[in-house]
Parts: C-alpha cells; sequence; structure tokens
C-alpha cells in the first residue's frame, strides 16, 4: 500500500532513492476497548488513499450486513483480520500495517485494549518510537489509558499523541477536550514523557484525521496525519558505546572463524580494539566480512560478520565491546518485569531468562514491590498476577552482559520462558547490577564430592518421592532406607513434615511458598548428595517446574524421579493424617488433589503402583533399580 | 538508528535467518519459486556467507505450478548449488486430485497443506522459514516472526507469543514446529526494489509478454498446459500480461501489463489500484480463506 501515486515519476531511479532515505517513524495505538483505534487507522488509510480498491470492496462485502442496517462500513474490519476479532469486534492481536506518504515511512502496530491481551500491546510497544492514545471523549481516561501509558513509557516509548476519539458526540465542545488533556498531562507528569500532543478527533467521520476540520475552529494544532509527518524524534544521539551481542560463531572451515551478529549500538571499524565482555579478553577487528565485499565500517543496526585478530572464547550470548565502555556482567540484578501469564510469576520458581542471544536459568529472588497502574504507588506483594508490573531481584545461574534499559533498548531487555510450556509468560527491562552478588565467591574446596563418595564406597543419588498426600511415599521411603541401610549405604531421609518443623517453618501452603519450599529442600538434597550420601527426599512437590529445577541442579544420572502414583480416591481412603476429612470439608487451603492442581510426572524413572503393590516389595524395587544404576556406572 | 529502509528490512531478515540456524537442530527454507522466495534465498546466502546456507530448501510440488517455474527451481539449485528437496504428495497424486476436478480448497488442501505436513514430518524439521509477508494479507498481518504451531501443525492465533524487541523465544515443546517470517516487515514494494538493488534473478513470468490467456471468473488464466479443460464459448488468446504473484497456474490470475523489466513494474506498482493477492483464488473462496488454511497448517 505505500506505494500509491497518482502520477508515476519522471526519475524512477531518484523517487525510489528518496522512498528509499525517507525516515521510518514506528507508531502503536492503544487505549481502551471501544476506543476506536482500528477505526482511527481504517480512516487514515483511506483518506489518504493508501487501501486498495479490492480490499475497500471486499469491505464492504463483509460489512454489507451494517450496510443493509443503514449503517456506514466498519473501517475497523480493514485491520481486524481473525475470526474471533471480527466475531467479538474486538482486536485480539498485533496487526502491522506499513505506508508511506510523500514526507515519512510509517509502521503502526494497532495494538489491542483489551487488558486481557496486553501482552500484545507490549508486543508493539517494544519497538516504538510513539504511541497513539485514543481516548473516548465522553468517558476520559481509564484504568486502560494508564495503563497503557504507564507501559509505553516502561518500555522507552517517548512520544505521545493524545487522540481524543468520537469527538462528534460530545457537539466538538472545546470544554471537553480542554479538561481530558489539562488532566492527562497531569498524570503523565511521572512518566517523562517527551512530548504530547493532543488532538480532537471524530475517527468515524474524519474530523482532524488527515486535515483540519470545520468542526473544531478553535483547534489550532495539527491533524492526526500532519503531526505524524512532522513529528521531531529524538535528536540522533551523542555516539553510543559500541555493543555487538554473539549471536552465532561461523566456521565453515579451518581457517575461517567469524562472529555473526546484529551491530546493537554504536560503529566499529577494522583496526580498532574490542573486548569480549564476560571474560575480558582483548583483541582487534581484523574484518568485517560480508557477502558483498568487506567492510570498512559497520554501524548500529547493521548485520554483519567480525573475524577478530586473536582467538579468544567468544560463543553465543556474549558480547564484543567497546574497551573504553564495557556494559555489565553479573548474575545478579534489578529489574522491572511485566507479568503475561495466567499463572503468576513466583519467587524462587526457576524460569529461562532470555536475552537478545543468551539463555541462562533464572530465579526472581525478591519481588521488591508491584507497581499500582493507578497512582503509580508500590505496593508490597507476593507474586505478580497476569497485566501486573513489578520491580524484582533476580538471579540468573551463570552471569550475563548487558546495560540497563534506559541506556539501551537492545542490550537491556530479557524475556521470561516457562519451562514446562516454553510460553513467554514475561518481559523484564532491566535496571542496574546488585552488587551484593560480588562478596560472595565459590569457595574451592579441596575434598571433592567423588572423594567423599568414594570413601563410603557408593554412588552419591536423589530419589525424589513425589505424590499425593497419603500416597504412601514417606512409607515406601522408609523402607527403602532400612534396606540400603542395612547393606552399609550412607544415606539421609528428608521427610515434607519434619522439614516444615525447621527449616522451612516459616512457609505456609500458597503457590509461592510451595515452590519456595521445594527450592530450598532440593538445594539441601544437592548439599548432602555432594556429601557423597544417598538422599531419600519424600515431599509431595506438586509442579512439573519445580521438579525439573531440582533435576537440573543435580549431575546428570543423579535425580531418580519415583512416582508413587495413588488415586485421590485411595488417599482419601487411607487419610493416615485425618487431613482429607478436613480438606473436603473445606478446612485446609491449597490442599494438593483437592483445593490445589496435582502435575503428574510425565517421565518419571519409576513409576510406583501403590494399590497392587505393598511398600516392601516397591522399595525392593527401587533397591533393584539402584543396584542396576551402579552397575551401569 | 538511520539505516536506509532496504539496508534496515535487510538486517532484520538476515538476523532472524541465523537466529533459526542458532536454536534449532533441522531448519528448512520453504521455497516456492517467486519473488520473495528468491530474495528469502539471497538473503540466505549472505547470511551465512562465506559459507553456504547450512539448511537445505524444500519445494512443495503441486504438480500444477507453471513450467517455467520448475525449470526456474531447477536452474537455481544447480547455480547456487543449494540442497534442494522436492515433495509432492503422492497420494494426492494417486487420487487424481487437481483444481479443476476437485475445486481449489480441496487441491490447495490435498497437495499443499498436506503435502507440507508430509514433508516436514518425513525430514523431521523443527522449523520452517518462509517468505510470508505482513502486508499480503489481512491474518497475515497478525503472524509473528516466529510462529508455533503445534504437533498437528496448527495455528493458533490465540496461543501466539508475545515478540518484544529482537528476542525472539525459538523453544519448542515435543512434536512442535516453528514457522518463521524473515520478511514479514517487507512489502511488496521493498520486494521490487530490493530485486532491483542486488539483481536478483526471478521467474520471467513476473515480466509482461504475449501469453495464451482465457478469461474465466472475472480472471485471466494462462493454459500452460493441455491439462486445462475449455468451457463452451471459451477460447485461449493471447494477450500482453504478467504476474504478480506466482502459485497453481488454475488458480493464479495474470494482470494486463506492459512492464518488462523491474524499472517497469515498480513504475506500474505507483499507480496500481489493486492489492497483490486479488489474482490469488484460494484467498477469496470464501471469508476468513487464508486463516482457516493456516489454522490447517497451510501457510
Amino acid at each position: 500500500m505505500s506505494y500509491l501515486q497518482s502520477v508515476p515519476p519522471h526519475d524512477l531511479e531518484a523517487h525510489l532513492a528518496d522512498h528509499d532515505s525517507k525516515s521510518v517513524l514506528r507508531f502503536i495505538t492503544c487505549g481502551s476497548v471501544d476506543d476506536g483505534k482500528s477505526t482511527l487507522i481504517g480512516r487514515l488509510l483511506v483518506d489518504a488513499k493508501l487501501i486498495f480498491e479490492d480490499q475497500l470492496t471486499n469491505l464492504g462485502r463483509v460489512g454489507s450486513q451494517a450496510a443493509a442496517n443503514g449503517e456506514e462500513i466498519d473501517l475497523a474490519l480493514l485491520l481486524d483480520g481473525l475470526e474471533a476479532e471480527r466475531e467479538q469486534g474486538i482486536t485480539i492481536d498485533v496487526a502491522y500495517r506499513y505506508f508511506a506518504t510523500s514526507k515519512r515511512k510509517f509502521i503502526v502496530a494497532d495494538t489491542p485494549g483489551h487488558e486481557e491481551y496486553t501482552r500484545n500491546m507490549v508486543t508493539g510497544a517494544s519497538t516504538a518510537d510513539l504511541a497513539v492514545i485514543l481516548i473516548d471523549s465522553r468517558q476520559g481516561i481509564l484504568q486502560q489509558t494508564r495503563r497503557h501509558s504507564y507501559i509505553a513509557s516502561l518500555l522507552g516509548i517517548r512520544h505521545i499523541i493524545l487522540a481524543v476519539n468520537k469527538f462528534d458526540l460530545v457537539e466538538f465542545r472545546q470544554s471537553v477536550f480542554d479538561e481530558i488533556a489539562r488532566d492527562y498531562r497531569a498524570f503523565a507528569k511521572k512518566l517523562g514523557f517527551v512530548s504530547i500532543q493532543p488532538i480532537p478527533i471524530s475517527a468515524r467521520f474524519g474530523d482532524n484525521v488527515i486535515s483540519a476540520s470545520q468542526n473544531t475552529p478553535w483547534y489550532k494544532g495539527p491533524s492526526l496525519l500532519e503531526y505524524l509527518e512532522t513529528v521531531q524524534l529524538d535528536p540522533p544521539e551523542a555516539e553510543r558505546s559500541f555493543r555487538f551481542p554473539v549471536q552465532l560463531v561461523m566456521r565453515p572451515n579451518a581457517d575461517f572463524r567469524g562472529y555473526a551478529g546484529q551491530v546493537a549500538s554504536g560503529r566499529i571499524s577494522v583496526g580498532e580494539p574490542v573486548v569480549v565482555a564476560k571474560s575480558g579478553q582483548r583483541s582487534t577487528v581484523k574484518a568485517i566480512v560480508s557477502f558483498d565485499g568487506n567492510l570498512a565500517t559497520a554501524a548500529e543496526g547493521e548485520a554483519v560478520t567480525l573475524v577478530l585478530a586473536d582467538e579468544v572464547d567468544a560463543s553465543r550470548g556474549n558480547m564484543l565491546v567497546a574497551p573504553a565502555s564495557r556494559p555489565f556482567v553479573a548474575d545478579q540484578f534489578q529489574a522491572h518485569v511485566i507479568w503475561f501469564d495466567a499463572n503468576p510469576m513466583l519467587p524462587g520458581r526457576s524460569y529461562i531468562l532470555r536475552t537478545e542471544t543468551d539463555s541462562v536459568s533464572a530465579t526472581v529472588t525478591a519481588l521488591k514491590h508491584q507497581v499500582n497502574i493507578n497512582s503509580f504507588t508500590r505496593e508490597a506483594a507476593k507474586s505478580l498476577q497476569m497485566n501486573e508490573v513489578g520491580v524484582c531481584n533476580i538471579s540468573t545461574q551463570a552471569p550475563i552482559a548487558f546495560d540497563a534499559y534506559k541506556d539501551n533498548r537492545a542490550t537491556g531487555n530479557f524475556i521470561f520462558v516457562d519451562r514446562v510450556t516454553n510460553a513467554t509468560v514475561g518481559a523484564g527491562m532491566i535496571d542496574f547490577p546488585l552488587r551484593r552478588a560480588d562478596n560472595v565467591h565459590w569457595q574451592a574446596t579441596d575434598v571433592n564430592k567423588g572423594a567423599r563418595a568414594a570413601m563410603k564406597s557408593q554412588r552419591p543419588a536423589v530419589l525424589w518421592f513425589t505424590g499425593l498426600s497419603g500416597s504412601g511415599k514417606s512409607t515406601i521411603a522408609n523402607a527403602l532406607d532400612r534396606l540400603l541401610h542395612a547393606r552399609g549405604k550412607h544415606t539421609y531421609m528428608l521427610d515434607g513434615d519434619n522439614v516444615r518443623h525447621g527449616l522451612n517453618r516459616d512457609l505456609g501452603f500458597t503457590e509461592a511458598d510451595r515452590v519456595e519450599n521445594i527450592r530450598r529442600i532440593a538445594e539441601v538434597a544437592k548439599l548432602m548428595a555432594d556429601a557423597g550420601l544417598i538422599v531419600l527426599v519424600s515431599f509431595i512437590s506438586p509442579f512439573r517446574g519445580e521438579r525439573r529445577m531440582a533435576r537440573e541442579l543435580m549431575e546428570e544420572g543423579e535425580f531418580i524421579e519415583i512416582f508413587v502414583d495413588t488415586p485421590l480416591e485411595e488417599c482419601a481412603r487411607r487419610d493416615p493424617k485425618g487431613l482429607y476429612e478436613k480438606a473436603l470439608a473445606g478446612k485446609i487451603a491449597n490442599f494438593t488433589g483437592v483445593s490445589s492442581p496435582y502435575e503428574v510426572p510425565e517421565n518419571p524413572e519409576l513409576h510406583l503402583n501403590t494399590v497392587e503393590e505393598d511398600p516392601i516389595a516397591l522399595a525392593l524395587k527401587i533397591e533393584a533399580f539402584l543396584d542396576r544404576q551402579m552397575e551401569d556406572k | 538508528m538511520s539505516l536506509a529502509n532496504l539496508r534496515r528490512l535487510e538486517a532484520e531478515a538476515i538476523h532472524v535467518l541465523r537466529e533459526v540456524v542458532a536454536t534449532f537442530s533441522n531448519p528448512v527454507v520453504l521455497y516456492s519459486i517467486g519473488k520473495d522466495s528468491s530474495v528469502l534465498l539471497h538473503l540466505a546466502m549472505k547470511a551465512f556467507f562465506p559459507a553456504k546456507p547450512p539448511f537445505p530448501f524444500l519445494h512443495v510440488d503441486t504438480r500444477w505450478k507453471f513450467r517455467e517455474m520448475i525449470k526456474f527451481r531447477d536452474r537455481m539449485a544447480r547455480e547456487l548449488g543449494f540442497n534442494l528437496l522436492v515433495h509432492t504428495n503422492q497420494d494426492g497424486v494417486d487420487q487424481g486430485i487437481g483444481p479443476f476436478t476437485h475445486g481449489s480448497n480441496l487441491h490447495t488442501h490435498v497437495m499443499k497443506t498436506i503435502a507440507l505436513r508430509q514433508a516436514l514430518e518425513k525430514y523431521g524439521f523443527d522449523a520452517a522459514l518462509a517468505g510470508a509477508r505482513r502486508d499480503e494479507e489481512k491474518s497475515r498481518a497478525k503472524e509473528r516472526m516466529f510462529s508455533i504451531r503445534n504437533a498437528q501443525h496448527g495455528w493458533d492465533p490465540k496461543r501466539q507469543r508475545p515478540e518484544m524487541w529482537k528476542t525472539y523465544n525459538t523453544r519448542v515443546g515435543a512434536g512442535e514446529t516453528m514457522r518463521v517470517f524473515p520478511l514479514s516487515n517487507w512489502t511488496e514494494f521493498d520486494i521490487w526494489q530490493y530485486i532491483l538493488q542486488e539483481s536478483i534473478p526471478i521467474v520471467q513470468l513476473y515480466f509482461a509478454a504475449p501469453r495464451p490467456i482465457v478469461q474465466r471468473d472475472g480472471m485471466l488464466i494462462m493454459v500452460d498446459d493441455e491439462r486445462m479443460p475449455l468451457d463452451p464459448g471459451e477460447e485461449v488468446a493471447d494477450r500482453m500480461v504478467r504476474f504478480r504473484t506466482l502459485g497453481c497456474y488454475p488458480l493464479t490470475g495474470a494482470i494486463d501489463s506492459e512492464a518488462a523489466t523491474v524499472p517497469d513494474i515498480l513504475r506500474e506498482m505507483l499507480t496500481v489500484r489493486t492489492s497483490e493477492r486479488l489474482s490469488r483464488l484460494i484467498d477469496t473462496d470464501e471469508a476468513g480463506a487464508m486463516e482457516k488454511k493456516k489454522r490447517e497448517g497451510y501457510f
């Protein structure tokens, strides 16, 4: 659509060069449901004659029912491309549209207003320079206006157009406009926008969309399109530091070793020095290789391959940087996190943290506070629910290289990925590294795990019994413990109830506390395995994510998941501690299997059936499994 | 950040191509021989230079492509030395499925969608790159760069992952695959401008020439072989036409045009009043057609 013109240019080459070098403005439209975002973009494209005839005709066909009812064509249908969107009359997902005028090129992300789809609004905002925030002039500033303004500011958008829409419905009264503009400016003061331009608009009838409206003679400002075409974006920043996240090490043959990636900021020329961020190794750039011949310089945004003068150790996830100005390298930092998933963010749970090219295990060590999007005040919280924003301390399993998000959008961002579903569950903007990590170092010890295990003539193992309350975990573990002890094995048993009397007495049974409960036990089991012991862990451990986290803490083959599979009815019948009776009577909150979920293991090493076999027989089975494992070794 | 437009789009696509190679074990490029595929192929040659692209190129052959396309495909594979795989749904061939006998919908489902699924499973590909662009069609405007498909290859728009910055979530579960669209942010005009700038070879069918044409249902259909049945009263006549998109010849309409070079095409596009997909029968055979096809595993 970007290329409609009434007359073909005389000089095509000059036209193309001009077209190619036009500045690109990336913007989003946001606001509450039914504020008319899709209609506004539709109106803009139609009035500026940027829509193809067949698309308009097709719109007529889809909208013919509306037309039959005497309504005009619904312009939103130009953008709402999904069936569910047309059925419900709302925007679910981001639609990207591309258009150009004689002055500028535009990429617009039409983002959803519905709170449920905030994640899709964030998707559009992460790469935008400007946000058009729509307001229904009859309603004024709503919660979604605040939420979207806050998220826009958090993601680094610095320019706002306040489109005060449906202005025909308030008789084009200036007082309404002035009041909304004043309210918005007052509320947005804390958000640090560089410019806010309010415009009175009727997307339905086109007032002030591409040209000044007769209906608002008192309004002297620009129309929407005029403003989009001319708004001054941030002046070209003073040269930023060179950052090159290594994406791929290219080794097509023994003679060539190149680092492929996209320059995140700054520029680099052949002969200039660079440093490998994580190790501090130095080298210089020997060549910048490209298909079209070697380059002398590579600048921000370019995807290139760098060849260095020395053999340094830099792999995917590392960063080549300017020696004089290095990024942070740390395994603990503070960040603002937006949560997307229906399952809340729980401190202590292990997620995969992904930066542009790095990927590590990470946990939120502290949720310092969440941000109230109405008042921007800090509020205490134990977990982050879907669409909430919080400030968190994060700890990663290995150090990552990064900048503060406010200094560099590309090197200061990350996403959280759920280990089980692989869904993108959160997005983060890094604030700063935490210094406290600097003074805690691993103490190297001379007597190691192997030596300790050898002295005991055994191979350490963590036998992780999982199953419902009353399934028989502790009974079987106890029987196995006696068998092993009788054979001279060095063992220790960690029982859920016992640990809750000591180490974990501060924890309750909420989801967050259960995650922390398991995290601590997994760490203790790891220390005991390091001491050479065979550890029997008997915990309900209802969530796959935590069991996987525990497994990943241990060495390969060391973690043996034992699923004590007893049906709920049978557990409730046995009810050794009288807990089911209370739980079913509603007297215990968060009781696994009754009022809290149990996620069945997918691939346990051992799957025990307690209805058909007794605990001693099952313990013997596990012992036989262990013996086989020892032989394999 | 002031890279010129094409340079910016090129860098973005190369970044995505490399990201796929860095994070998937068995990727493939779906090569459909059209202009977008040709650009994608060119970008793949650039992305891994001095090495060759480290993945094969797969053509799903419905047996109803223009003959010129097949010749062009084989020539490109020979000249550039890439690994070309061709897959056809043999069941469909055995049943004699074709657009004239079974209609565009069934033909596309059996010979493209099912065939693609067969090929992905046969080779165990975990990521499939393709040249789809968001400006082609409204439901494509909603696709992510990295688009997850379930074990049945289905697309669920509500399960799309949020995609922030250039930080892509490339993890897939057992049986799941990823469709990847490095040209998402390109427009038709960008594609042509890039073809001009980089002198990328494309099939001659994109350029105007006299071709044997039948007018049917408002579309200009080229008679590419003897399999095309003529209705009573229909006549084949030579007509100066070219194609804006290429697919199965019975389902792809030509446009009247004099544009015989890439600059001619660019000039023509500056005055064109209709969208490129108007000439694709399969997009308009029912409301929400593209989205339905994508849910089933089509692109």
